[in-house]
């Protein structure tokens, strides 16, 4: 690889030379003066500004760049595509990808109809000897026209963009499980609220021993709340996360349910959403089939075991060396599960 | 004025110069030696995330041994910090001073009709606070522990405890020092373009005969000098916060074993103040290379530009609303969700003024006469980049929408090709239109167009697919990402991305040796190579000091009558641009 990259620099670097040398090939020009005396000029034929021809090379590229790049767009759209997270796992992300379908169509249309009058018109008017420019200076009503229409067409994303940031981020209202998600370099702890769905305080100062996460134990709420290194959620009931960090800022990502929150130390912040399919379910959907699949491919190339789908929470923001191993598995799996896992775990009481 | 007619040494001509011509090409020789800088750092970094704990020579031969955990493998908070050094150079040494500085200093005298700027010593102590900045922010590659490292925005409490990541230490302190003194530079250089431009028109240089680029460097000056003590008190305050003991970020924080003795700080306040001058920083990134595009579209494409006055409303508009949206960028810190609803309207409507820019570039190119100088192939360029990724901005800027792609490299496309792409095109153009003026000759045209065609193709192969690796899921400032199998089959597109980038970074080089060599061999350039209508091209090609040999030449229309004929469809004054020292003729029009 790196041969590639000195081979691009020597070529550059001779090109570069070569033609700046050319500048300084001054041809010889003989010229008649009337009574047949000679007189010797210099002159160099390499032009520095362009020509009539370079407008015509320069103005077809343009048109071949613009095909190009045509071709270009379409190939990620339709080969990247099976890349890309599956459709949302979560009730709220439903929206989230309808509004997002909305918002790609829209941009890419404006996209790929202005890149096209850019690059034609470069290819179109590019100049010629003799034709004159059109002079046009002003057009009150172009100018009104392609005011209004982003407007109106903006207004009406921004409308549907906060009618669903106000439903995803109101986490008033009935029994949600409350988990508490906290972070630290570089691991991920969770903390169920237990019996009473009400997390005891916490604060970095109580952390001693296995009480890793802080709780204090003073707080009437805590004795049963339940720590855990692992997060069992059941589907089809709506979880309201409290996120904590015990250093630096982290930022809860779970792209699968469309989910991200940061955690800041010294305050704690929220989310919430809906699982709205079993990991086992969500392993049955066809686009993540399909990208296991391409996962498994990319594997295999390297000799790796398989990969099996599994919900994720990752750390989304800068937090240290070890920012990019910073994970922890989700499962959702349903209500009886889920209460089977959670009475196996040991309440804070238990454990310290 | 008075007139300068004192004796030239060695030392004020080229040293500590006080003419604008001088300083500029201070401040641009600067600039790109940053730019190299920070460039291969992103080529190393590139070679990392491609091909994750592979051993590199070029890795081993650049990085002192302690940043390699083995021969030819960097470390991964080194890796954090060539991406934090790489971001602070490109945003601020290479966008802000290296463009700006540039071409304000070059530019606004020469445009409006000045002897120099108002003062000559403001602009040479701006240049040197610039140089040192530059210089103690290169010594911080080499301390120790290694450069800061959290990230270019330096959120607490990462950027403020060493005991989170090395780079914290005396790296970060340099950084802060460094980029102090940085800002004092940039608020001496926007008073002062500010000043000129308001004071030293010269006679019939009404504020609305004024081409767009010095609206866009003035504009861009206002903005700067409002934004930038935001980013002086937060820097400031976190100083306080590392050296002395104060939590105005920090509280509550177990690190290392232990409580620290931080309370009831919250780093979210450090994020409202870093982006309430980081969003305009962008723009103040963007709008002098929109301003040097307007003049050179225009001029290449022999018609005026679209919309004249349009355009300065848009960059008014556009100054004004980058001050109310910097919210968009904390959607999800945790701060009150209603003020998300209020960030995500004011985010959307600054998008308005954006599109009628585009448009009305657009329209310029129709039915012009299009001149493809390599210049003017960087304007287009910069005008496609542009749109691309500001489109993307219409995904972030809605809260709803950015919760999922936040932080990921999605993000990281967006602003390359909004900001970063299309401000380095937009360099590069009034580099290549302006380099007679700077230096009295020409640069070669072959090679501006080579330059030119790798470096579109390579941009776009770096930055297109880096949307679709971001709507993956894969966050930003990863190691490696070889931890999470879900992200194995993004492996190859990140390698393709780093060969581009490699073809990209190869290209430049082209363009140095093109720069360096015109400076000496290039064609001796004519006083008006372009055939442009503004006043810069009425001064003699060899620099003097004031700039205009007698007086300072009047003015009486607008810099855009390319073009301009009469009834019967003849150019009124035979050519196709009239200069604006050209009265008006009986009978004819004012645009
Ligand atoms: C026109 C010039 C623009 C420039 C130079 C620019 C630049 C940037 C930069 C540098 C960032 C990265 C911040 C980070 O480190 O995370 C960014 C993010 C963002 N940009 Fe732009 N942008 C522009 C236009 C727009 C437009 C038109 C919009 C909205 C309509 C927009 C919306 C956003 C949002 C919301 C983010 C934050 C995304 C996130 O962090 O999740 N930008 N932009
Ligand atoms: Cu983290
Ligand atoms: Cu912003």
């Amino acid at each position: 690889m790196l041969a590639l990259f000195y081979f691009f620099v020597a070529v550059a670097f001779a090109i570069g030379v070569w033609q700046v040398n050319k500048l300084l090939t001054y041809r010889v020009i003989f010229k008649e003066i009337k009574d047949g005396k000679k007189i010797i000029t210099f002159e160099n034929d390499n032009n520095p500004i362009a020509t009539e021809k370079d407008n015509d090379i320069q103005g077809k590229l343009f048109l071949i760049f613009l095909v190009g790049f045509y071709l270009f767009m379409g190939y990620c759209l339709i080969y990247l595509h099976d890349l890309m997270l599956p459709d949302a796992a979560s009730i709220e992300g439903e929206d989230y990808d309808n509004l997002y379908i909305i918002t790609f169509w829209l941009i890419g249309i404006v996209q790929f109809i202005t890149q096209a009058l850019l690059y034609f018109f470069s290819y179109k008017y590019r100049g010629i000897k003799g034709r004159k420019a059109t002079f046009f200076a002003d057009s009150h009503k172009l100018e009104l026209i392609w005011t209004t229409i982003p407007t109106v067409v903006l207004a009406v994303l921004i409308l549907y963009g906060l009618s669903i940031w106000n439903d995803v981020t109101d986490l008033e209202g009935d029994e949600a499980i409350v988990v508490e998600v906290y972070a630290k370099q570089f691991a991920w702890e969770a903390r169920y609220a237990g019996r009473d769905n009400e997390l005891g305080r916490g604060n970095v100062r109580n952390i001693s021993g296995a009480n890793t996460m802080g709780i204090d134990m003073s707080d009437e709420h805590a004795a049963d709340d339940i720590p855990v290194r692992e997060l069992h959620l059941p589907v089809g009931k709506k979880v309201v996360f409290k996120f904590r960090s015990q250093d630096v800022l982290h930022s809860a990502y779970m792209p699968h349910f469309r989910a991200q929150m940061n955690c800041v130390p010294g305050m704690v912040t929220e989310f919430g959403f809906t699982p709205k399919y079993t990991t086992e379910e969500m392993r049955q959907q066809e686009d993540v089939i399909l990208k296991v699949a391409s996962v498994n491919a990319a594997r295999e190339a390297n000799g790796e075991e398989p990969y099996e789908f599994d919900y994720l929470l990752l750390c989304n923001k800068i937090c240290g060396p070890s920012h990019y191993n910073m994970q922890m598995k989700i499962v959702v799996e349903s209500e009886k599960d889920y209460l089977i896992w959670l009475n196996q775990q040991k309440t804070a009481k238990e454990l310290f | 004025m008075s007139a300068h007619h004192h004796k030239e040494t060695f030392v004020t001509k080229y040293i500590f110069s006080l003419d604008h011509k001088m300083i500029s090409k201070q401040f641009l020789v600067t600039g790109m030696i940053m730019g190299v800088i920070g460039v291969l750092m992103s080529l190393l970094f590139r070679l990392q995330i491609a091909w994750p704990e592979h051993s590199f020579s070029i890795i081993e031969a650049f990085l002192p041994e302690r940043f390699q955990s083995e021969a030819g493998v960097m470390k991964p908070d080194i890796y954090l910090a060539l991406v934090t050094i790489h971001g602070t150079i490109m945003v601020f040494f290479v966008l802000t001073a290296g463009l700006s500085g540039t071409f304000s200093n070059l530019l606004i005298p020469l445009q409006i009709g000045a002897r120099d700027m108002a003062s000559g010593f403001m602009n040479c102590l701006s240049y040197w606070l610039f140089f040192i900045s530059s210089v103690i922010m290169v010594i911080s590659l080499f301390v120790q522990a290694g450069p800061a490292s959290a990230g270019w925005t330096i959120y607490p409490p990462l950027s403020a405890l060493p005991q989170a990541i090395p780079g914290s230490g005396t790296g970060m302190t340099l950084w802060l020092v460094s980029m102090a003194i940085f800002i004092a530079q940039s608020l001496i250089g926007s008073l002062n373009y500010i000043v000129t431009i308001l004071n030293l028109r010269t006679k019939g240089m009404t504020m609305t005969r004024l081409p767009l680029t010095m609206w866009a460097l003035f504009i861009t000056a206002i903005i700067g000098v409002v934004s930038f003590p935001v980013l002086f008190s937060a820097a400031l305050l976190l100083i306080f916060d590392r050296s002395f003991g104060t939590s105005f970020y920090l509280s509550d924080i177990f690190i290392g074993g232990e409580v620290l003795n931080y309370q009831g700080g919250s780093p979210v306040l450090f994020e409202h103040l870093f982006w309430f001058l980081g969003h305009p920083e962008v723009y103040i990134v963007l709008l002098p290379a929109l301003g040097l595009t307007s003049e050179i579209i225009s001029t290449n494409s022999r018609k005026p530009i679209f919309g004249y006055r349009a355009m300065i409303g848009s960059i008014m508009a556009i100054a004004f609303l980058s001050t109310i949206v910097w919210g968009h960028h904390m959607f999800i810190s945790g701060m009150n969700p209603f003020l998300g609803s209020v960030f995500t309207f004011t985010t959307l409507l600054i998008a308005i003024p954006s599109a009628v820019k585009a448009f009305n570039y657009i329209t310029t190119l129709w039915k012009g006469n299009l001149q493809f100088n390599p210049a003017m192939l960087f304007s287009i360029g910069l005008v496609s980049t542009f749109i691309t990724g500001g489109l993307t901005g219409i995904v972030l800027g809605d809260s709803a929408l950015d919760i999922n792609v936040h932080d990921t490299y999605f993000v990281v496309a967006h602003f390359h090709l909004v900001m970063g792409v299309s401000a380095i095109y937009g360099m590069y153009a009034g580099i290549y239109h302006w380099f007679p003026k700077m230096y009295g000759r020409m640069m070669n045209k072959t090679l501006g167009y080579i330059h030119f065609w790798i470096t579109a193709i390579a941009a776009y192969g770096v930055f297109f697919p880096m949307h679709f690796i971001g709507l993956a899921g894969l966050p930003r400032r990863y190691y490696t990402n070889t931890n999470f199998p879900l992200f194995d089959d993004l492996a190859n597109v990140n390698q393709v991305m780093t060969v581009f980038a490699l073809i990209g970074g190869a290209a430049q080089i082209v363009f140095l040796v093109n720069f360096f060599m015109s400076i000496y061999k290039g064609k001796v350039a004519s006083q008006n190579p372009w055939r442009s209508n503004t006043l810069e091209w009425t001064t003699p090609v060899e620099h003097i000091h004031g700039n205009w040999p007698g007086e300072i030449p009047e003015v009486y229309r607008w810099p855009y009558d390319y073009s301009k004929v009469d009834e019967n469809g003849e150019y009124i004054f035979g050519e196709d641009y009239i200069m604006q020292t050209v009265p008006l003729k009986a009978g004819e029009q004012e645009s």
